[in-house]
């Protein structure tokens, strides 16, 4: 039977992810070393853990509001008033959702009607575009270069906005490239933001992993930008929770309800034991200062700079990336797309990494890697990659 | 204790191979400043010494291990000090703490046989004049040790690749 005519065909006009394809292919190497990895190496904090056995061991497995646990909540408006000086009502500007990732798609139906521009930084985590599309928009990019650091530059942004822009995704720490936005650079896309009457969707997935001495700045937090800021953020990164599935999105409690409109009728809840397990995570974060963020926070930075250097001493164009735990260094010297390299380091030397490219255009002549891995193994990937580098430039 | 030492030694605790040259990109401090920050964590004796971290379960070597609590009566002006070195002088005896509770020092030690381990207790750690009294308790089974997990758990259960 040919299914073509029952499938959506908005849905199937946007190409599979190109990591999928990749995916299949390191998968079948078994001995690899994957840098393509995009997620902590450590497991959640036992604590964490044991808080949502305690919670199973309790007999708690009923709903939750649909909106999330109240305790929770509270916790994550405390967390960010204390943490980036935001301020959120627990009762009707926090919704809590499957991950950050929910929290994305649920911004992104709320808000586009048809035919809506929305401004996607390129390159950027795979899937904004495909939201913006499945929800009726048209997904705008606003290129940003290596020799800018990868921010995003108020120009280049000034040059994509037209009379049908409605929406600007904001994505910093970024992934793939580990930018990041200090305060003035927030401030120029905030001027955009007010002269053309947009509204922002600042997915802060990343925002405790910020090396070297930077912080990081909520867009909420500059001037002017609250009331027209969607601050989104979750568990998965900072307190190596990834599998748990728990995010949250904050902002307008007219846009929140909106949100969480679609939230009831589609999911009803994110899953109980998740809620429990990032509240433990706030709740005991904010007695010992957050003291396991940091631990994590100093071991990736270390590993930051083993890579971010390894990569220079081959050779290759690596800007110094402050945020998540990715480099994105520039591969064009070797003549080789970005697709073509990381299927021969593959190949070739057994170390799986991601071409840039399956971010957006911008990332071509580049590749993600990971430094979410264990020191031995990043010596080992990073001398075999040496050798590929050294007999291919 | 400076912050670069701080963190060379959760560095070196993992991982005491890793070459100076790595240390100091990983710290961001010169070749210089991290030989002399190890250095001076060697003199001070904070850093004592460099060994690998061996399971001697998975190795066909004879081997028992005991902790044996041991209650002794203090000394005077030497309190426990003085019966506590005389015990950490034998070869067998592995590690001995001063403890709080209904014991005076815990005494890990390890012998070839149980026999040999036997010997040893009997023979010349409860005939120490102060010895009170001692309580043999033998490890059956290492599970964790310094933080590490001895059963097969290194499984990296992550996706290779994911966005």
């Amino acid at each position: 039977m040919n299914y073509d005519r029952y499938i959506n065909s908005r849905i199937a006009s946007v190409p599979p992810s190109g990591i999928r394809r990749f995916f299949d292919l390191a998968a079948s190497r078994k001995d690899a070393i994957s840098l393509g990895v995009g997620e902590p190496d450590f497991k959640t904090p036992y604590l964490i853990r044991d808080a949502a056995i305690n919670s199973l061991v309790d007999g708690e497995t009923q709903y939750t509001a649909n909106r999330g646990l109240l305790e929770l909540r509270q916790e994550i408006s405390l967390y960010l008033s204390d943490r980036y000086h935001i301020s959120y009502q627990p009762e009707d500007e926090i919704l809590v959702t499957i991950g950050a990732s929910e929290a994305i798609d649920l911004a992104l139906r709320a808000l586009i009607s048809a035919g809506d521009e929305v401004l996607v930084p390129d390159p950027s985590y795979v899937s904004y575009a495909p939201g913006v599309i499945f929800a009726g928009g048209t997904p705008v990019p606003v290129k940003t270069r290596q020799e800018d650091n990868f921010r995003l530059m108020a120009d280049e942004l000034e040059k994509a906005v037209t009379s049908r822009t409605k929406l600007l995704i904001l994505p910093y720490p970024n992934n793939p490239t580990g930018a990041i936005m200090e305060k003035r650079d927030l401030e120029a896309v905030a001027e955009v933001v007010r002269n053309h009457d947009l509204l922002v969707i600042s997915d802060e997935i990343y925002s405790e992993l910020v090396y070297d001495g930077h912080t990081h700045v909520s867009f909420a937090s500059v001037p002017d930008m609250y009331p027209r800021t969607l601050t989104i953020n979750g568990f998965s990164k900072a307190f190596a929770m990834t599998g748990w599935r728990v995010g949250y999105a904050c902002g307008a409690k007219e846009i929140i309800a909106v949100m969480n409109k679609i939230h009831q009728y589609a999911i009803m809840c994110a899953p109980r034991q998740g809620q429990v397990a990032a509240a433990a995570a706030l709740r005991i974060g904010h007695e010992n200062d957050y003291e396991s963020v940091q631990i994590m926070r100093e071991s990736y930075d270390r590993r930051r700079r083993l890579m971010v250097s390894a990569f220079r001493s081959m050779g290759l164009d690596c800007f110094e990336p402050y945020g998540a735990f990715y480099a994105f260094p520039c591969i064009r010297k070797t003549g080789m797309t970005s697709e073509e390299f990381c299927s021969r380091l593959l190949q070739e030397k057994d170390v799986a990494a991601v071409p840039g490219n399956a971010f957006g255009l911008s990332g071509e002549g580049h590749i993600r890697c990971c430094y979410a891995t264990a020191v031995d193994k990043i010596n080992i990937a990073l001398d075999r990659m040496a050798d590929f580098v050294a007999s291919h430039s | 204790m400076t912050k670069l030492q701080t963190s060379l030694l959760d560095i070196l605790r993992e991982d005491c191979r890793i070459p100076l040259e790595k240390l100091s990109v990983m710290t961001g401090a010169s070749l210089d400043e991290v030989a002399a920050a190890i250095e001076d964590l060697e003199k001070r004796k904070i850093i004592l010494r460099y060994a690998p971290m061996i399971n001697w379960d998975r190795t066909d070597r004879e081997r028992v291990e005991a902790m044996i609590e041991v209650r002794v009566t203090p000394q005077r002006d030497m309190g426990f000090d003085a019966i506590a070195r005389r015990i950490y002088r034998f070869d067998e005896v592995k590690s001995v703490y001063l403890m709080s509770g209904s014991y005076d020092l815990l005494v890990l030690v390890e012998a070839r046989t149980l026999k040999e381990l036997a010997a040893f207790v009997s023979a010349k750690l409860s005939p120490l004049e102060t010895v009170t009294g001692t309580a043999t308790s033998f490890v059956l089974k290492r599970y964790k040790e310094e933080g590490v997990v001895f059963e097969n758990d290194d499984t990296d259960r992550r996706l290779v690749i994911s966005p």
